[in-house]
């Protein structure tokens, strides 16, 4: 990444903005291999067969939903509850679509149907806080760098995947990779934390899903983010009206 | 086990389709018309709402211990985060967080 001033000036066309996004979803891949290997010994063990597991890896994508469903079918729970269970642990990305739109609203549809298709925790992550970082970013480079964070971690989500359900081995837990998710996530939102706005809605954010821990599959997060992004916007409200 | 007659691709089919509505929903039904300005403000707050909050129980109380927190992964959070304040590098951060993770993790056998 170079550094970071908030109105860095850009000159990046669509293909520079691809390799950019390539390079910013890299680190990603110590997140996604060693949960899709996990999916795939687990989807396995649960009873699922190669077709399956994968059906879930390639047209699910949602890593977490995918372990709720499964324990959820494992537990033979009815149906209609493995839908709505697994749903609700991706509500959340209707607020990643929410805040996608006016950086990538413009874009043509087929494209918005791909950027839906992939957006997940990590190329959310790395694209928002790019299209954040630098606004003069033209609709085609945001697209593009997307497409390239996407592009460089999803083959490793499919592949471990399969790989896990071959070979039925996941890494052991001795190497601790499972706390690769804080790690990356926390690298990405510490630069992001600009204003005192971002910094007020990212404690409000961890306080209330702290508090919150006990609703139900997720549920509190969304709360908890519904809350944090009204203090990050009466926060900036209130400090321009002082300036 | 999954039973037998547990409807495995319905489900599969379903949760592909919802979840790809989820995540379409706005970006595809509001496409390029123009947002309030109150809720572009709201929006913009969205990573910074989202991501800390779905990272703090991971840090505070991880399956991998049973949910007790746990100093190694503690020190590898604070150490990211000040690493990512400090340099606002992505990688650095990473580096760091990875480098105290295990450096505690063998200390502390």
């Amino acid at each position: 990444m170079p550094s970071s001033t908030p109105d860095f000036p850009t000159t990046a066309t669509p293909r520079r903005a691809f390799l950019r996004g390539v390079r910013a979803g890299a680190p990603f891949i110590l997140v996604i291999a060693p949960f899709g290997l996990l999916f795939g010994v687990v989807g396995t063990e649960a009873g699922l067969n190669l077709a399956e597991v994968m059906g879930f890896t390639v047209l699910v994508i949602a890593g977490a939903a995918q372990f709720t469903a499964v324990q959820l079918m494992a537990d033979n729970a009815p149906t209609v509850i493995v839908l709505a269970t697994a749903l609700a642990v991706n509500l959340r990305m209707a607020m990643y679509s929410a805040s996608l739109v006016p950086h990538l609203g413009a874009a043509p549809l087929w494209q918005r149907a791909f950027a839906a298709y992939g957006l997940v925790d990590q190329t959310y992550a790395a694209s928002i806080l790019e299209y954040d970082r630098d606004p003069s970013l033209s609709v085609p480079a945001r697209m593009a760098y997307f497409a390239g964070c996407f592009l460089i971690v999803s083959p490793f989500w499919y592949g471990a995947t399969l790989a896990g359900a071959l070979v039925g081995t996941a890494i052991p837990p001795a190497f601790a990779l499972d706390f690769a998710i804080p790690i990356t996530f926390l690298a990405m939102i510490a630069p992001a934390l600009r204003t005192l706005a971002h910094v007020a809605a990212a404690v409000v954010s961890i306080s209330a899903t702290l508090l919150l821990a006990g609703m139900p599959y997720g549920t509190g997060l969304l709360v908890a983010a519904v809350l944090a992004m009204a203090t990050g916007a009466g926060v900036e409200s209130m400090m321009a009206r002082r300036t | 086990m999954i039973p037998e007659t547990a409807p495995v691709w319905p489900i599969i089919a379903a949760l592909g389709i919802g979840t790809f509505l989820i995540r379409f929903s706005f970006l595809g039904l509001v496409g390029d018309r123009p947002l309030p300005e109150w809720l572009l403000r709201f929006l913009r707050y969205t990573p910074v709402a989202v991501l800390p909050g779905l990272v703090a129980p991971l840090v505070l109380w991880p399956a991998a211990t049973g949910g007790d927190p746990d100093p190694a992964r503690l020190a590898a959070a604070f150490a990211t985060l000040a690493a990512g304040l400090a340099t606002r590098n992505v990688l650095a951060a990473i580096g760091a967080g990875l480098v105290t993770l295990y450096t505690v993790l063998w200390w502390l056998g």
